[in-house]
């Protein structure tokens, strides 16, 4: 079986689960998990989606 | 004499964890997730062991390559050391001589990589279950 993801996919399931490992790994309370896995989930994509806008703008 | 009295205080509870210390680590190197559900961390190792495995399985499935033991280039070596990490999942990897994809396309560099990553945050995952057994951390 081969799966084939673009470039967006690849980078949104790698944010979601580092983001899971992260978010328990790094803080103490279940709360405390739950808001840090988001903030890393948003901050992988938004780097992402940043760092493509960057990439563009650097090309024209 | 107020400093040997103190010390033994503290030697005493590192003792009575020490089993757990090493146990915890060593079975959540070989199944991501089991040390802490040895720990009766259900939900925690359960959530860890999904995430690990899944990055490591859509790894192997975008057709990543797996590193194998090398003293060659230093990315060769370090891919290694991160794909150790996986444990189990890499042997098991070995065994059934899986991840011999030649990389051909982006997706396949992309699958090499995620299983590093696999390996790299089951390494975070055994910290954590070192800090649950000895008590540094609930």
């Amino acid at each position: 079986m081969t799966i084939t993801l673009n470039h967006f996919s690849a980078a949104a399931v790698f944010a979601l689960f580092a983001s899971i490992v992260f978010g328990i790994t790094h803080r103490e309370t279940t709360r405390e998990m739950v808001r840090y896995g988001l903030y890393c989930f948003a901050m992988f994509l938004g780097g992402a989606l940043l760092a493509g806008w960057a990439m563009w703008i650097l090309r024209r | 004499m107020a400093d040997s009295t103190t010390q033994k205080t503290k030697a005493a509870p590192a003792e009575s964890v020490s089993l757990m210390a090493v146990v915890a680590p060593a079975v959540g190197w070989l199944i991501p997730g089991a040390g802490h559900i040895i720990q009766k961390r259900w939900i925690r190792g359960a959530l860890l062991f999904v995430s690990i495995l899944t990055l490591f399985l859509l790894g192997l499935a975008m057709q990543g390559r797996i590193y194998k033991a090398n003293g060659g280039d230093i990315l060769d070596i370090l891919g290694f050391v991160g794909n150790v990490g996986a444990g189990g999942l890499y042997i098991v990897t070995l065994a059934m001589d899986w991840g011999q994809g030649a990389i051909a396309f982006a997706t396949a560099d992309y699958g090499t990589k995620f299983m590093i990553v696999a390996g790299l945050l089951n390494f975070i995952s055994i910290a954590d279950a070192y800090h649950i057994a000895i008590g540094k951390k609930q």
